[in-house]
């Protein structure tokens, strides 16, 4: 393997990149039509599906692997909880990807890769081909991660990182929290998806128990010392939600926890808390497949910035939360930037078309509460060690409510631009 | 020219079926020329004025919604205009209040103007291009689009939209092909031109928007004039 990587590396670093890629019709000789399956129709995966199946304009056959016949995101799933959205609102379907894309869509699960015969197996049994394969499973969480949580107890004490009913199930859960009650969250560890998320999730709460149960009181453990725009949120919290939110970070024993699904308790560095609703967001590695694949090292799966080619195989491509490419957080945004670069590769390796150098970039926004947004976000370039960053930005504190509000706004429009750009 | 005359003139008399009153009458046009300053990133009106980001506003009093003539508008103006839509003082007081509240998927990115009298005012101003068109100065320095100036040379680049289409799909993740806007404004179908002295205003800092002062700092020339020929042409 390491022959292998080593040999490859060399083959694509700098300008020989683009050469290496574009002389490879070969691939496809054999068989008709070139063919890409895209594994997973989130932020990443429909994305890349859908601009190779546009921009080759039906030269490459794509089919897109997604057990989910309804995509809800993950992005504005915090709103929907605190009632800023309706569930129907960040709910997507693939039926234009099949209709208007000719994407071959297959709902079912890819349950084994053998890279060697280049081909797919799914749950429902089929075999599927590829020439080049894209990953873009999301995310896992790690075993174990959380002392007295695994994934049988997501019902008692819900992660709602991957969102659908696991989102509506919190929502109920804090709806129903009795007076004065406890919500308490046990916060990940970097790297995990979506860095400003579970802050977010932790302002949009605060905003509906301020509403409905203002008694009510908000804990966090967190295995972290400090957390992304955490000056903003802590301002935002000190002006909207004063005295309600507890944060305990790694300097207090944040990172020192177990839970007990059954009695409902917390225990952060020894101190046993009585809680009314546990969101326990663990530890996170890329999806399944991509082990399965063999092509992770640690929990993450290595990638070459200028292609999003995986650095132990050169046929697959592993875009989003499940790649370790650099500097990019784990974001919808990211995703769907790498997958434009991701797309242009494969796009020129297998019909030769022209590959432009590969640029990303990402921004993400949070709602702190009604119409106070704030964002952070950067441009990135593909080095030949990693996907590094050149220019960022951040919202200031002290902002005046204006700008926030016109911030919050800015949010809604990505929203329905990023969405059509993933399903058309 | 005699052509435009006469279609201000036509707008002249539709306008004042509904009022002879006075341009001035509901406004000061002297106070409404530096609101005015706000639309002009996107607006001219005057001798000369054209369609850039949004239409031009001669005859604006009287004229049917939708209806100038290579502009492309929102379905949802266009419709009106279909409709029988003229746009007299009470309607354009209501569609500057708050556009979107007017015609939802308007393309004009503009968050409204809530105080009364400066709609007034505004109004006024415009108003003179449409009422009196003889009295036009000739000679007055032409209102335009242009809220920056770009090195000529600059402008003068012409863009390869295949590698714009490349460069486009970074800009698509907010900015909706099909031009909608909401809290995002839309960008096709601008004028080349206007594209390029906006994203250069953002390169050089002269517009605040963090996001696109980072998005257009690390485009070169030739790839904002790329994005600029093809976002003009896109359908
Ligand atoms: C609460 C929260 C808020 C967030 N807010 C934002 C935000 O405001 N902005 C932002 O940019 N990002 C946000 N994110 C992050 C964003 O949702 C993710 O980073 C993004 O979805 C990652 O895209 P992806 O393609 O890697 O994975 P996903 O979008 O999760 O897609 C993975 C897909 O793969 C499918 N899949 C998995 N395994 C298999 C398999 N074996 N076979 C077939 N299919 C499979 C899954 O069903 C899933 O649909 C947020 C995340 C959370 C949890």
């Amino acid at each position: 393997m390491k022959l292998n990587r080593r040999g490859f590396l060399g083959a694509t670093a700098g300008a020989a990149a683009a050469a290496s890629l574009s002389a490879p019709m070969v691939h496809a000789a054999g068989h008709g039509k070139p063919k890409v399956v895209v594994i997973g129709g989130g932020a990443g995966g429909a994305t890349a599906a859908r601009y190779i199946a546009k921009d080759s304009k039906g030269e490459i056959e794509v089919t897109l692997v997604e057990p989910t016949r309804t995509y809800y995101t993950c992005f504005f799933s915090n709103l929907y909880m605190a009632g800023f959205r309706d569930l129907g609102s960040i709910a997507h379907s693939y039926g234009t990807l099949a209709a208007e894309y000719g994407i071959n869509v297959v709902h079912d699960w890819a349950t084994g890769i053998d890279r060697e015969a280049k081909t797919v197996t799914l749950a429902g049994g089929a075999t599927l081909n590829y020439d080049r394969l894209i990953l873009s499973p999301g995310i896992d969480f790690v075993d174990g991660a959380v002392e007295g949580w695994d994934i049988s107890a997501q019902n008692k004490m819900p992660h709602a990182y991957k969102a659908g009913s696991q989102s509506e199930l919190l929502k109920a859960q804090i709806e129903a929290m009795p007076e004065g009650g406890t919500f308490a969250m046990v916060a990940p560890p970097n790297p995990f998806r979506c860095p400003p998320g579970p802050y977010e999730r932790i302002s949009m709460v605060a905003h509906i128990l301020k509403e409905k149960n203002p008694t009510a009181k908000i804990l966090i453990a967190d295995p972290k010392e400090k957390f992304s725009k955490m000056a903003l949120f802590q301002e935002g919290w000190g002006n909207h939600y004063d005295g309600m939110i507890d944060w305990v970070g790694a300097d207090f024993g944040g990172g020192n926890v177990s839970v007990n699904p059954h009695d409902m308790t917390l225990t952060i560095d020894g101190d046993v808390n009585k809680v009314d609703v546990c969101n326990v967001i663990p530890a996170m590695k890329a999806g399944k497949i991509c082990d399965m694949a063999g092509i992770t090292e640690g929990n993450w799966a290595p990638v070459i910035a200028h292609t999003m080619q995986s650095k132990v195989d050169e046929n697959i491509h592993v875009l989003g939360d499940a790649s370790n490419q650099g500097d990019m957080p784990k974001s919808g945004f990211a995703a769907n930037s790498q997958a434009k670069v991701a797309a242009m590769a494969v796009r020129s390796a297998l019909t030769g078309s022209k590959l432009f150098p590969a640029k990303f970039t990402n921004t993400c926004w949070s709602l702190i509460d009604t119409n106070d947004g704030v964002k952070v976000g950067a441009s990135y370039e593909a080095t030949d060690e990693k996907i590094a960053k050149v220019d960022g930005f951040i919202s200031k504190t002290g902002e005046d409510a204006e700008l926030r509000q016109a911030t919050f706004e800015e949010s809604v429009g990505w929203y329905a631009g990023i969405t059509s750009d993933m399903f058309g | 020219m005699e052509k435009i005359r006469k279609t201000l003139v036509a707008g002249l008399v539709a306008a004042t079926t509904a009022s002879t009153a006075s341009a001035n009458e509901f406004g000061d046009a002297e106070a409404g020329l530096k609101i005015f300053n706000e639309c002009k990133a996107c607006h001219s009106v005057g001798t000369g004025a054209k369609n850039r980001v949004g239409p031009q506003l001669n005859g604006i009093f009287g004229r049917r919604a939708g209806a100038v003539d290579g502009f492309k508008y929102s379905k949802g103006l266009a419709r009106m205009g279909k409709d029988g839509l003229l746009w007299d003082f009470d309607k354009l007081d209501r569609y500057v209040q708050n556009p979107k509240a007017f015609a939802s998927d308007t393309r004009m990115n503009y968050k409204g103007l809530k105080d009364e009298a400066k709609r007034a005012d505004l109004l006024a101003f415009l108003r003179q291009y449409s009422d009196n068109p003889q009295n036009i100065p000739e000679a007055a320095p032409t209102i335009t689009g242009t809220d920056h100036s770009v090195d000529p040379t600059i402008l003068a680049i012409q863009g390869d939209p295949e590698y714009g289409e490349y460069l486009s799909s970074e800009c698509t993740t907010c900015h909706q092909l099909t031009g909608d806007n909401d809290g995002i404004p839309g960008i096709i179908g601008w004028p080349a031109e206007d594209f390029v002295i906006a994203m250069h205003a953002y390169k050089d800092k002269f517009r605040p928007h963090p996001v696109m002062q980072m998005m257009s700092a690390r485009l070169s020339n030739d790839e904002i004039a790329a994005l600029a020929a093809y976002f003009e042409a896109v359908e």
